[in-house]
Formats: C-alpha cells, sequence, structure tokens
C-alpha cells in the first residue's frame, strides 16, 4: 500500500470524528512512514510497519471522548440557508420537545440504575448500624439483669453483622455490573454516531 | 502487565528519551526499542498526554523539504524523572515483600 492510499484509508474510517484531530493524526502517521523512507525502507514496507488502517482507526476512537464526537456531529458542515433557519424555528417546538425527551429518557435510565445501587448500599449501612446499636442496647440490658433479653439482642445484633458482610458482596457486584452496563451504553451511543456517517 | 503500571512507566520511558535532547516519533520508537515495544498509536496517546499535563513542549520545525514534530521535555517533565526514580525505591521494597510471600508459601 502506498503512503497516500494509507492516509486517504485511514482519513475514510475517521470520518465521522472531530476533523482537526483526525487531521493531527494523519500528519502523524505520515510523518511515521517519511521517517521510516528516510531510513531506507521501501514505501510499501514504511507503511506496513505503522499497522493497519483498521487496528488504528478503533484505537482512535476509542481514545476520543465521547462529547467530543457529538459535538462534531451537532456542528453544521455548512452555512445554514435562511430557510432553513426559518425551518429550524418554526419546527422549534416539535424537534425541541422531541430532543428533551430523548435526554429526559437517558437521564432517568441512569437516574434509576444509580438510584438502585445508592438504595442498596443504604440497606448495607441501615444494616450495619441497626447491628451495632442492637448490640450495645443488648449488653445495656444484660447489665440492668434482663439477661435474656440482652443474649437475645446481642444474638440478633451477630446476625445482622453475618447478614452485612453477605450484603457488601451483593451490592459490590451490582455497583459493578451497573458501571460495566453504563460504560457499554456509552460505547454503543458512539458506535452509533459514526455508523451513521459512513452509512 | 497491569494497564496503570504500564502507563506510568511508558510516560516515564518516553520523557526519558526526550529528556537529554530533543526528539522526534520515530526516534523514540527506535530507542525505547531494546526495552520496550511502543506501537505509533500508543506513542501518539502517551506524548498528547504528557503535552496537556504540560511535562512536554511540542514544536515543528521543518526537515528535508517536510515538516517535523520535535517534542523538548519541560522542568514539570525533568522533575516526573525525578519522582518517578523516587518511587522507584518503595516499588522496589514492595516487590522484595512480594517474592518473600512466595517463598515462605513454598
Amino acid at each position: 500500500m502506498t503512503k497516500i492510499k494509507f492516509l486517504l484509508e485511514l482519513h475514510e474510517k475517521l470520518s465521522g470524528l472531530p476533523q482537526d484531530e483526525v487531521e493531527e493524526r494523519l500528519n502523524f502517521y505520515s510523518e511515521m512512514i517519511e521517517d521510516r523512507i528516510e531510513e531506507g525502507l521501501s514505501e510499501e514496507e514504511a507503511v506496513s510497519a505503522v499497522g493497519s488502517v483498521d487496528e488504528i482507526a478503533a484505537q482512535i476512537t476509542a481514545d476520543i471522548p465521547l462529547v467530543k464526537i457529538a459535538k462534531e456531529k451537532i456542528k453544521p458542515k455548512r452555512q445554514l440557508k435562511a430557510w432553513e433557519i426559518v425551518l429550524l424555528v418554526l419546527g422549534s417546538p416539535i424537534w425541541f420537545s422531541l430532543l428533551v425527551a430523548v435526554f429526559s429518557v437517558i437521564l432517568s435510565l441512569y437516574v434509576s440504575l444509580w438510584a438502585v445501587i445508592i438504595s442498596l448500599w443504604a440497606v448495607f449501612v441501615s444494616v450495619i448500624a441497626c447491628a451495632f446499636g442492637v448490640i450495645v442496647s443488648g449488653i445495656g440490658f444484660a447489665i440492668i439483669d434482663k439477661v435474656l433479653t440482652g443474649i437475645a439482642m446481642i444474638g440478633a445484633g451477630i446476625v445482622c453483622i453475618g447478614l452485612s458482610i453477605f450484603l457488601f458482596f451483593g451490592c459490590k457486584a451490582v455497583t459493578n455490573g451497573t458501571l460495566l452496563l453504563t460504560k457499554k451504553t456509552a460505547q454503543g451511543i458512539k458506535k452509533l454516531f459514526i455508523k451513521k456517517e459512513e452509512a | 502487565m497491569d494497564i496503570q503500571l504500564k502507563r506510568g512507566l511508558l510516560d516515564v520511558c518516553v520523557l526519558a528519551a526526550i529528556k537529554n535532547q530533543d526528539s522526534y516519533g520515530y526516534k523514540i520508537i527506535k530507542d525505547l526499542k531494546p526495552y520496550i515495544e511502543l506501537s505509533e498509536s500508543t506513542l501518539y496517546t502517551i506524548l498528547k498526554r504528557l503535552e496537556t499535563a504540560d511535562m512536554l513542549t511540542v514544536r515543528t520545525a521543518e526537515h528535508g523539504g517536510r515538516l517535523r514534530k520535535y517534542y523538548h521535555i519541560t522542568d514539570e517533565g525533568i522533575r516526573r524523572i525525578e519522582e518517578f526514580k523516587a518511587e522507584w525505591n518503595e516499588i522496589l521494597s514492595i516487590y522484595q515483600f512480594v517474592t518473600k510471600e512466595d517463598n515462605g508459601n513454598d
């Protein structure tokens, strides 16, 4: 593959990404290839030493944050014509509310996911607090001669502590799972943006 | 190797490669080759990260009828290398502890 073909292919694969970023990357790879040629490699060898276009494109896409990609999408490719602006303004009751709806759905999804996590941890904390409370008051009962009640309460406290150990691992697993899910969702949205451009 | 550990090591390696003399992308890869294999994409990410952290500055200069980017280490970058040297003793003592544990289990 020639250097030009390599750069063109890479450019095409990255077409959904911010243009200034893409340009900088292309310059970087171009310099790398030139330096290898200068050292005595043939153009073909120099290009293949840099790596495959697909691999490089995949890594670059993973590197660039979602917000930056989304911003690039929103930016219009050319100046808007007057009638387009008029249409945008007139249609705003429709598209604006749709946009708000989409964002609220995403937001509520995140909020409900995190609410589950927070409530789980709250249960965990309250079980621990309950355990200590019951043990302390159990000791109190035992001291004021209600020994049986005291022992029963201390026993209940110890059961709570045991329960909290199980809860801890459960909470941790759910938190990790949710974090993974959030990450996967963000990656999915990212892919959606880029795919659209290529189509 | 653990990703976090490797990332830290690579940062210091790249800084060390430009410490004595300004260098450019391909030369950095070549200089580090005997010690650590570095792909172009990885190097780009590291250089960006170091530039954002003010540990190096970039200048573009003409070379043989084309442009080439040269990387120059800053005081902040030199400080990072010194920091790494100090951290290394800590890592070494952890390593000794870990390997001692191994012997105990045998």
